[in-house]
C-alpha cells in the first residue's frame, strides 16, 4: 500500500441510495481468483445506459463518488472497494455505509467519508468543476467557497493509511498475545479429526 | 464491560485477546469458514509473504458458490468457474485446509454445512468472507462475514482487529398463525427498520416467538440480519439449540458435552442489562411478507399493495421507490397477488435446510406446479440432500414438475449459470432481490418456501393461506 496523501478533484455524484455491491461489481465478475481487472465492470450494469454519469466526461479521471446513503450494503465482497479504486476513485463521501463494506474500504486506500445531510445536500448542487481536497491527516475535506468539514475515520485505520501499510503486519507483532490466549482458550472443535 | 450483559458482549469479552486504548480490540476467532469466491486473493496473500495458516484445525472450506447445480459426475463448463473451484483445492492442500470439495458426501453451503457437522456452536465466535455469516448466530455464537483482507488475517493469525458493535434488541411474540413463518419475522423486521436499519449493530432475536422456532428457522431469520443492516444477529441458546446440537459430528461427546452445556447455559442477556436500540413486532398478527421491490427493506404483507411513490416526501427516497417499480415492472398502488412469475427457486443459505424443503413438499405432494413456470428445488447439502431422499421428497418434488438440483448457492446469486433470464420474475426464498442478483435484468420476490410453492402451483404470486 501506497501512504495515503491528501488530494483535489472533482466530485462524480451518483445521487442514489442503497447502492448495493451487486450493482457496484455483480457477482458473476466474482469468479476471478486475482484482484485485478474489475475497473471495466464497475457499475457494470448501469454503464450499459449511454448518459450515465461514467461514460460521460464529468465521470472521467475523478478520484471522489458522491453517493446517496447506506453506500455499499450487501456482500461481503472486496471486490467492491477493489473495482472503485481500481478506476480511480479515492474516496467515497456519503451520510452513511455499510459496516462490512466500510472496513473492507478502509483496508484499500479507499476512504468512506460520512458528512451530514446538510452537507451531503450541499455537495450534491455543487457546480461540476467545483473541485474538494481531501485530507487524511486532518480528517476533512474542504469545499471550494472554502467551508472545512471534518470526517470520522478510526485512529487505528487512520494511522495504517497515512503510513501505507496493513493490519496483519501489526497483528503478527502480537504473536505472544495469540499464544498466550489460546493457551487459555481451548479449542471447541478440530476440523482435522 | 461489568454489571448485566447482553449475549453478543459476553461472547465479545470471551474473545479478547488484547485490548488498548486508541485501538481496536484483537479478536480470537473459533471457526473460520472458507469458500471458493472470496479467498483465493487471501491465500495468495499468505504465500506472498510467506506465511501459514495459524489453525487449520479450526478451519473449513467448501465450494458453493461457483458450482453448477446439475450432473456432479460432469466436468464444470465454465473454465473460470472451474479454475476458481481447482484453486480452492489447491490452496487448501498447500496450506493443509480440509475441504468439502466437489465431489465431498460433506459438500454444501457453507452456512449449511457448519451447523449440520457440529462447528458452529454456541459462545463462538465465527467468520467467513461472505455477508449471510450471521447465519450462525441462531446458535448463540458471534458470527459475521468479512472481505478478503480480513479472511487473510483470520487464516494467518487466527483474530482480528474489531470494534465492538452497539446491541440492538428484536423481540418478537406471539404464535404464528399457519402460512406464516421464520421467513416472514425477518422480512418484516427488513420492511420495518429498513435496509440500514441495523448499520453498526448485532441484533439479538428474543421473544415468544423466537423460542418457539426450531433451529433451521432461527437461522433463516439471523441469515438476513445484514439485509437489514447488522453484520451479526444471534438467538441465546436453550433447549433447542442443545437438542439440535447433540450427537453431531463435531459437538462435544460424554462428560464434555455436560460441560459444554453448562457453559453455553451462562450466556444468555442478563437480566437488567441494557440494550442501545429496541424494536418489537408482533407475531400474533403477522401476515406471510413478501418484497416488491430492489432490496430487501422494500416489503409488503402478501396482501398488501406496492407503494406509491406519490405519496414519499423525501425526494431520494421516492426516486428510489419509483426506480424499484421501473425495474420491477410494477404499478404503484397495486396488489401483488396475482403476479405471474417465471421462476420459482426454492433454496439458499436462508431457505434450503430440511425444513424448507419438507415445508415446501407438503404443500406440493399430490399437486402439480404451473406449466409455465419453472420450479427449481436446491437442497442446501448433500447431507441435507441424503434426509430428503430418506424423506421421499425428490419424488415429491419431481412428480409435481419440480427440477431438483444438486447442492449449492445456486440461483440466489447466479454465479454459476442458473439465473434469470432479462425481464422474467421470480418469486425466491434466497435472501437479496437486488437488480441483477438472479441474473442480469431478473426481477425477485423474496418470500417463504411456503409462499413459493404456493406461487409455483398457481403460476402467480399466491397467499399459501388460501390452500391450506
Amino acid at each position: 500500500m501506497q501512504p495515503f496523501i491528501a488530494f483535489e478533484s472533482a466530485v462524480v455524484p451518483i445521487p442514489r441510495n442503497n447502492i448495493d455491491t451487486d450493482q457496484i461489481i455483480p457477482a458473476r465478475f466474482l469468479k476471478t481468483t486475482s484482484k485485478d481487472g474489475l475497473a471495466d465492470n464497475l457499475f457494470c450494469e448501469w454503464r450499459q445506459d449511454p448518459e450515465f454519469i461514467l461514460n460521460t466526461p464529468r465521470g472521467k479521471g475523478k478520484q471522489i463518488l458522491l453517493a446517496g446513503d447506506n453506500f455499499g450494503c450487501g456482500s461481503s465482497r472486496e471486490h467492491a472497494p477493489w473495482a472503485l479504486t481500481q478506476f480511480g476513485f479515492r474516496a467515497v463521501i456519503s451520510t452513511s455505509f455499510a459496516d462490512i463494506f466500510k472496513e473492507n474500504s478502509l483496508k484499500n486506500s479507499l476512504i468512506p467519508i460520512v458528512v451530514s445531510p446538510e452537507v451531503h445536500a450541499k455537495l450534491f448542487t455543487l457546480p461540476e468543476d467545483a473541485v474538494i481536497k481531501v485530507d487524511l491527516a486532518t480528517q476533512s475535506i474542504t469545499l471550494p467557497d472554502g467551508e472545512s468539514v471534518e470526517f470520522p475515520v478510526p485512529a487505528f485505520s487512520k494511522s495504517c493509511l497515512l503510513e501505507g501499510v496493513d493490519e496483519l503486519g501489526w497483528i503478527l507483532n502480537k504473536e505472544s498475545a495469540i499464544a498466550a490466549f489460546e493457551a487459555t482458550h481451548p479449542a471447541a472443535i478440530n476440523t482435522l479429526a | 464491560m461489568s454489571g448485566p450483559l447482553t449475549l453478543s458482549q459476553k461472547v465479545w469479552n470471551n474473545h479478547i485477546v488484547r485490548e488498548h486504548a486508541g485501538e481496536p480490540s484483537l479478536i480470537y476467532i473459533d471457526l473460520h469458514l472458507v469458500h471458493e469466491v472470496t479467498s483465493p486473493q487471501a491465500f495468495s496473500g499468505l504465500r506472498e509473504r510467506g506465511l501459514k495458516v495459524r489453525r487449520p484445525d479450526l478451519t473449513v472450506a467448501t465450494t458453493d458458490h461457483s458450482i453448477p447445480t446439475s450432473d456432479r459426475s460432469l466436468p464444470i463448463l465454465d473454465p473460470i468457474a472451474a479454475k476458481q473451484v481447482a484453486q480452492l483445492q489447491t490452496n487448501c492442500d498447500e496450506f493443509g485446509v480440509p475441504c468439502f470439495g466437489v465431489h465431498s458426501q460433506d459438500q454444501g453451503i457453507v452456512h449449511v454445512i457448519g451447523p449440520e457437522l457440529g462447528l458452529t456452536q454456541p459462545g463462538m465466535t465465527v467468520v467467513c468472507g461472505d455477508s449471510h455469516t450471521a447465519t450462525h448466530g441462531a446458535f448463540g455464537a458471534l458470527a459475521f462475514g468479512i472481505g478478503t483482507s480480513e479472511v487473510q488475517n483470520v487464516l494467518a493469525t487466527q483474530t482480528l482487529l474489531q470494534r465492538p458493535s452497539r446491541t440492538y434488541k428484536v423481540q418478537v411474540d406471539g404464535v404464528l398463525k399457519p402460512g406464516v413463518s421464520a421467513k416472514d419475522i425477518i422480512l418484516a423486521l427488513c420492511a420495518k427498520v429498513g435496509i440500514g436499519g441495523g448499520t453498526g449493530c448485532v441484533f439479538e432475536y428474543t421473544g415468544s416467538s423466537i423460542r418457539a422456532l426450531d433451529m433451521e428457522g432461527r437461522m433463516t431469520v439471523s441469515n438476513m440480519s445484514i439485509e437489514a443492516g447488522a453484520r451479526a444477529g444471534m438467538v441465546a441458546p436453550d433447549d433447542t439449540t442443545f437438542q439440535y446440537l447433540h450427537g453431531r459430528r463435531h459437538a462435544p461427546k460424554g462428560a464434555a458435552w455436560d460441560v459444554a452445556v453448562a457453559r453455553w447455559k451462562q450466556l444468555p442477556t442478563d437480566d437488567g442489562a441494557i440494550f442501545d436500540h429496541e424494536i418489537s413486532i408482533d407475531g400474533n398478527t403477522l401476515e406471510p411478507m413478501i418484497t416488491w421491490g430492489t432490496n430487501p427493506g422494500m416489503g409488503v404483507s402478501i396482501s398488501g399493495a406496492v407503494p406509491d411513490p406519490r405519496s414519499i416526501a423525501d425526494a431520494l427516497e421516492r426516486d428510489a421507490v419509483t426506480k424499484a417499480l421501473e425495474y420491477m415492472g410494477l404499478e404503484a398502488g397495486k396488489p401483488i397477488l396475482g403476479k405471474p412469475v417465471n421462476v420459482v427457486f426454492i433454496g439458499s443459505c436462508t431457505n434450503s435446510r430440511i425444513t424448507d424443503l419438507r415445508a415446501a413438499a407438503a404443500i406440493l405432494k399430490g399437486r402439480k406446479v404451473n406449466p409455465n413456470v419453472r420450479v427449481m428445488v436446491v437442497p442446501g447439502s448433500q447431507d441435507v440432500k441424503r434426509q430428503a431422499i430418506a424423506e421421499g421428497l425428490p419424488e415429491v418434488f419431481r412428480a409435481a414438475g419440480c427440477d431438483y438440483r444438486e447442492p449449492g448457492c445456486s440461483m440466489c446469486i447466479a454465479m454459476n449459470g442458473d439465473q434469470l433470464q432479462p425481464g422474467e420474475y421470480s418469486v425466491s426464498t434466497s435472501n437479496r432481490n437486488f437488480e441483477g442478483r438472479q441474473g442480469k435484468g431478473g426481477r425477485t420476490f423474496l418470500a417463504s418456501p411456503q409462499t413459493a410453492a404456493a406461487t409455483a402451483l398457481a403460476g402467480v404470486v399466491s397467499d399459501i393461506r388460501s390452500i391450506l
